[in-house]
C-alpha cells in the first residue's frame, strides 16, 4: 500500500483515497461542508484546504484531490489556517447572523466550525444577499439565505433517493437551491436532507423551533416502522418523544432513514390508550387493572381451549411475543399466530423466511429478481443501496408484480405467479451471484403456499442458492414478524391461522397483541386487546389493557435479515400504561398459570434458552446455502392468476402509531392528492 | 512599668470617655447615613440585579424569539422555555416562566440574552405570602416590563458605554 506523510507521519493508505480521507487515517481532523462520505465529491465549499507537496505552492482543496505515494500533507501550517479563515470570511459574508432563532442552532457545522475559523467581527459593510423561502413540502422547513450552497442536499437527492427533484440554478450571486416547481419533495426518504444540510437552511418543519438539542435525552434505539430495523436515536425531553434521527450502521441503514421512521414519532402522544377500559352496554368505560384482568380471566377460564385464539402484532418486541406464547401454550391453547397478513411462511427452516444475502450483501449482488414486492414502498432504505448498486452499472433488475416508479431502471417480466414460470424457461442465468426479493405480496394471497413452493422451484433452477452465496431473500414489511416466526408463534397442532380466527363463530375468547391490520368486523368472540393506540384492535376490543410502545419499553426486534437488534426505553409508557410483558405475567397469575419470570432478565433468559437465535445481539446469519433446500419450501396447491400486490397501498399510514400523526397524515393526503392528480 | 502608670493616669482622667463622648457629639451633628425606607431610597446602580422582566419593542412586539440561551445558562436551572411557531410564522415562546424562589439573581440571564428581552429591573419589591405567587409566568414577566421600561431603558443606556 501507499505511504503518504501527513504533518511528518508516515500513513499507509489504501490507493484511490483522496487526501482528505488519508489525512482522517491519521488522525487530522479536516473542516468540511460539502464532503460527505456516502455522496459524490463536489468541492464546492473550499473548507477542507491543505497544504500538499509536491504540488503548486497554494492550499488545495483536500476532499477532491487524489492521495498518491510519497505526498506530504500539511493540515496544520499557519497558511493552512490563514486559508480556511479566509474560506469562512466568504461563507460568512452572505450567512445571517440569525443563530437565536435557527433550529440548527447548537448542532451546526458553520457554527462549530467558525469557532475555529472564524473572524469576531465582519469586515463586510454591503447589503447581504437575501433568497426567498422555497416550498418542500410538509417536512422540510427551508430559510434559504442561510444556504451556503454547498449542494449536499441536491446529490443526496439525485443520487441516493433517486428522484431529481431539488435542484441548484443559476450562477454567482443569484445562485439558489430550489425544487424547480416549488413542488414538494416526495420521496421516502426526503427528510435525510435535513441531516445532511451543515447549516440551517433545511429544517425539519413538525419540529420546528420545539427545543434545543442541548434539551434533549438522546436514546439509541431500534426502528419498527418497517422490517428493516433501522438504528435510530430517539430524542426525548420529558415524556415526549420529540424527534427520531437516523444512527450509522452500515449492516442495516447506513445513515439514513425513512420519512416515516423519522415522522410518526408525533403519533406517539397522540390516540394513545392510557388506562385499562372494560366494554359495557356496548361502550367501552375506564375501569381498574384487577377488574381488566379479573374479567379477562373468567372469560379465558369459561372457554374451551380450542376456541380461544392469540394474534401477534407486527410492531411488537419479542419479550411480549414470548410471554404471550408462554402464556397461551401453557394453558394448551393452539390458535397462535403472528401473521396478520396471512403469510405462508413460517414451517421450514429458519432460511425460508430470511434475507439470506443480508442487505449488505445486495453490494456484492449481481442480479436481482423482486416478485411481489416494492422495496420504495415497503423498505425505502434498502431501495437506496439496491439503486446505488444498480448505479455501479453491476445489477441487473427485473420485477414481477407491481409497475412501480423504484427510481431504476428494470426488466418487467409480468404481473402474476405465470410470469415466474416464464422467467424460468428462459434458462439459467449466466450470473454470479444472483438473488431473489420475494414481498409478502406475493405470499400473503390465499394461494401463497403454492406461490412459495413456485418461486422456490425458479429459485433452485436458477441456482439462487449456491456455495459461498445465498440469494434467497424474503422482504418483510411487519418488523415483528421474523422475531414471532423464529419463536414459532404460529399454529400449533390443528390451530387455526389469523384469518381464520377471526371468522364469524370461529373463537370465544381472541387475545390481540397490538393487531390492527386484521378485518376484525366479523369475529364475534370477546376480543382483549393489548395495544397502545385506538385503531382498528381498540375499537372492536371488549376488554383494552394498555401497553407501551417501542420508545417505551426496552426490547429486541428481529430484522428481516435475521438481526437480533435491541431497542431501549427513551421515555415511559403513558398514564396507566404498562410494559406488555408485565401486563401479560400480571394476567398470566390471574389464570393460575404463573410465568416463570419476575425480571425483563430472566424473561429474556428464557427467550435465548428456548430459541438460541435470539443471544446473538446483532448478528445476521447470512449465508448459509446447504440449510435450506428451496425445493421443500411451501406446499402444493393451485396457483391463480391474479397479479402480485404490494401490501403496502400508502406508504405513511402501515400501522397505527402512523395513522395517529398529524405529519404523516399531511404526507398521506399529498401523495393521494398528486396520485389523484395524476390520473 | 511605665506603661502601667500612664495607663493609670488616663484612667483617672476619664480621657477614654472624653473621646467617646466627643465621637457622638461628632456624629449627632453631622448628616444621617440611614434613610426613611418606604420614603426614601439609597442610591441605585444602573447594573442593580433586581426582579425578571421581560420587554418588548416600541411598537409592541414583544423582544423574545424562544431562543433558550437563557435556559441553558442559568445555573439555577429556574427558567422554563416552551416555544412552537407563531401564525406569522415567527419564533416566540408559548410558555417563559422563571421559578423566583430558584433564581439566584446572578445576571447571567440577561448578559446571555441577544435581543435583550429578558432583564433584571430595578425592582426589589415583590416580597410575597405565598411561594405559588413566586412562580412567574410570561404573562407576569411581560408585564413587569411594560411597569418598568422607561427605568429598564435607562439602566441599559447608562451601562451601555462599559459594554
Amino acid at each position: 500500500m501507499p505511504i503518504a506523510k501527513v504533518n511528518g507521519v508516515d500513513v499507509e493508505f489504501e490507493n484511490g483515497m483522496t487526501v482528505l480521507q488519508v489525512a482522517e487515517l491519521a488522525g487530522e481532523e479536516i473542516p468540511r461542508f460539502c464532503y460527505h462520505e456516502r455522496l459524490s465529491i463536489a468541492g464546492n465549499c473550499r473548507m477542507c484546504l491543505v497544504e500538499v507537496k509536491p504540488g503548486p505552492p497554494k492550499p488545495q482543496a483536500s476532499c477532491a484531490l487524489p492521495a498518491a505515494e510519497g505526498q506530504e500533507i500539511i493540515t496544520n501550517s499557519p497558511m493552512v489556517k490563514k486559508a480556511r479563515e479566509g474560506v469562512m470570511e466568504f461563507l460568512l459574508i452572505n450567512h445571517p447572523l440569525d443563530c437565536p432563532i435557527c433550529d440548527q442552532g447548537g448542532e451546526c457545522d458553520l457554527q462549530d466550525q467558525s469557532i475555529g475559523y472564524g473572524r469576531d467581527a465582519t469586515r463586510y459593510d454591503e447589503n447581504k444577499r437575501a433568497v426567498e423561502e422555497k416550498y418542500m413540502g410538509p417536512l422540510i422547513k427551508t430559510v434559504m439565505t442561510r444556504c451556503i450552497q454547498c449542494t449536499r442536499c441536491v446529490r443526496f437527492i439525485t443520487e441516493v433517493a433517486g428522484v431529481s427533484e431539488i435542484g441548484l440554478i443559476s450562477r454567482g450571486e443569484d445562485v439558489e437551491i430550489t425544487t424547480y416547481l416549488d413542488s414538494a419533495v416526495m420521496s421516502e426518504l426526503s427528510a435525510n436532507v435535513i441531516d445532511l444540510c451543515p447549516v440551517g437552511a433545511l429544517t425539519s418543519k413538525p419540529y420546528a423551533f420545539n427545543a434545543r438539542p442541548w434539551e434533549l435525552t438522546k436514546t439509541e434505539s431500534v426502528d419498527v416502522m418497517d422490517a428493516l430495523g433501522s438504528a435510530i436515536r430517539i430524542d426525548a425531553r420529558g415524556p415526549a418523544v420529540l424527534r427520531v434521527l437516523p444512527r450509522t450502521n452500515d449492516a442495516v441503514n447506513e445513515e439514513w432513514i425513512s420519512d416515516k421512521t423519522r415522522y410518526a414519532c408525533d403519533g406517539l402522544s397522540r390516540q394513545r390508550l392510557d388506562r385499562p377500559m372494560i366494554r359495557v352496554k356496548g361502550k367501552l368505560q375506564p375501569a381498574s387493572w384487577s377488574e381488566a384482568f379479573a374479567l379477562v380471566a373468567a372469560r379465558i377460564m369459561a372457554a374451551k381451549l380450542e376456541r380461544i385464539g392469540a394474534i401477534a402484532g407486527d410492531l411488537q418486541d419479542a419479550e411480549s411475543m414470548k410471554a404471550t406464547l408462554d402464556l397461551f401454550r401453557s394453558l394448551g391453547v393452539a390458535n397462535l399466530d403472528c401473521r396478520q397478513d396471512g403469510v405462508k411462511l413460517g414451517a421450514g427452516p429458519r432460511e425460508s423466511w430470511l434475507f439470506n444475502s443480508t442487505l449488505a450483501g445486495i453490494d456484492e449482488a449481481d442480479a436481482l429478481m423482486i416478485i411481489g414486492a416494492n422495496p420504495r414502498l415497503e423498505a425505502p432504505v434498502l431501495n437506496a443501496r439496491i439503486r446505488r448498486r444498480w448505479l455501479s452499472g453491476k445489477l441487473l433488475v427485473g420485477v414481477i408484480g407491481e409497475r412501480a416508479d423504484l427510481g431504476y431502471d428494470y426488466n418487467y417480466l409480468g404481473a402474476g405467479p405465470d410470469a415466474i414460470g416464464q422467467f424460468v424457461k428462459q434458462g439459467a442465468i449466466s450470473k454470479q451471484k444472483p438473488a431473489f426479493l420475494i414481498g409478502q405480496g406475493a405470499l400473503g394471497r390465499d394461494d401463497g403456499a403454492a406461490v412459495l413452493k413456485l418461486i422456490g422451484e425458479a429459485a433452485k433452477a436458477l441456482g439462487v442458492v449456491r456455495e459461498g452465496w445465498n440469494g434467497w431473500n424474503v422482504l418483510h414489511t411487519a418488523a415483528a414478524r421474523v422475531g414471532g416466526l423464529d419463536m414459532g408463534f404460529i399454529p400449533g397442532q390443528d390451530g387455526l391461522c389469523a384469518r381464520d380466527m377471526t371468522a364469524k363463530g370461529a373463537l370465544d375468547v381472541l387475545f390481540l397483541l397490538g393487531v390492527d391490520e386484521l378485518d376484525l368486523g366479523k369475529t364475534d368472540a370477546f376480543v382483549v386487546y393489548l395495544g397502545t393506540h385506538g385503531d382498528a384492535g381498540a375499537h372492536r376490543a371488549d376488554v383494552i389493557l394498555p401497553g407501551a410502545d417501542y420508545t417505551e419499553k426496552p426490547g429486541l426486534y428481529v430484522n428481516t435479515e435475521g438481526r437480533v437488534q435491541r431497542g431501549e426505553r427513551a421515555v415511559f409508557p403513558k398514564g396507566e400504561a404498562k410494559e406488555d410483558w408485565t401486563i401479560l405475567r400480571a394476567l398470566s397469575e390471574h389464570l393460575g398459570a404463573k410465568l416463570p419470570y419476575d425480571t425483563l432478565d430472566q424473561l429474556r433468559g428464557k427467550l435465548f434458552a428456548d430459541h438460541p437465535t435470539f443471544g446473538q445481539i446483532d448478528f445476521a446469519p447470512g449465508s448459509i446455502p446447504a440449510a435450506l433446500d428451496l425445493a421443500k419450501l411451501g406446499a402444493k396447491g393451485k396457483v391463480g392468476d391474479a397479479p402480485f400486490a404490494s401490501p403496502i397501498k400508502a406508504f405513511h399510514l402501515t400501522n397505527p402509531i402512523a395513522r395517529a400523526s398529524v405529519t404523516m397524515a399531511e404526507c398521506a393526503a399529498l401523495t393521494a392528492g398528486l396520485k389523484h392528480a395524476a390520473e | 512599668m511605665f506603661q502601667r502608670i500612664r495607663q493609670a493616669i488616663r484612667g483617672a482622667a476619664l480621657m477614654d470617655f472624653i473621646g467617646a463622648f466627643g465621637l457622638g457629639m461628632k456624629y449627632m451633628i453631622r448628616p444621617k447615613a440611614t434613610v426613611l425606607y418606604p420614603n426614601e431610597r439609597g442610591p441605585q446602580s444602573p447594573r442593580f440585579r433586581g426582579e425578571h422582566a421581560l420587554r418588548r419593542y416600541p411598537n409592541g412586539e414583544e423582544r423574545c424569539i424562544a431562543c433558550k440561551l437563557c435556559e441553558a445558562i442559568c445555573p439555577a436551572q429556574a427558567i422554563t422555555i416552551e416555544a412552537e411557531p407563531r401564525d406569522d410564522g415567527s419564533r416566540r415562546t408559548t410558555r417563559y416562566d422563571i421559578d423566583m424562589v430558584k433564581c439566584i439573581y446572578c445576571g447571567l440571564c440577561q448578559e446571555a440574552c441577544p435581543v435583550d428581552a429578558i432583564v433584571e429591573g430595578p425592582n426589589t419589591e415583590f416580597a410575597v405570602e405565598t411561594r405559588e405567587e413566586l412562580y412567574y409566568d410570561k404573562a407576569r414577566l411581560l408585564d413587569n416590563g411594560d411597569r418598568w421600561e422607561r427605568q429598564i431603558a435607562r439602566n441599559l443606556e447608562l451601562d451601555a458605554p462599559y459594554r
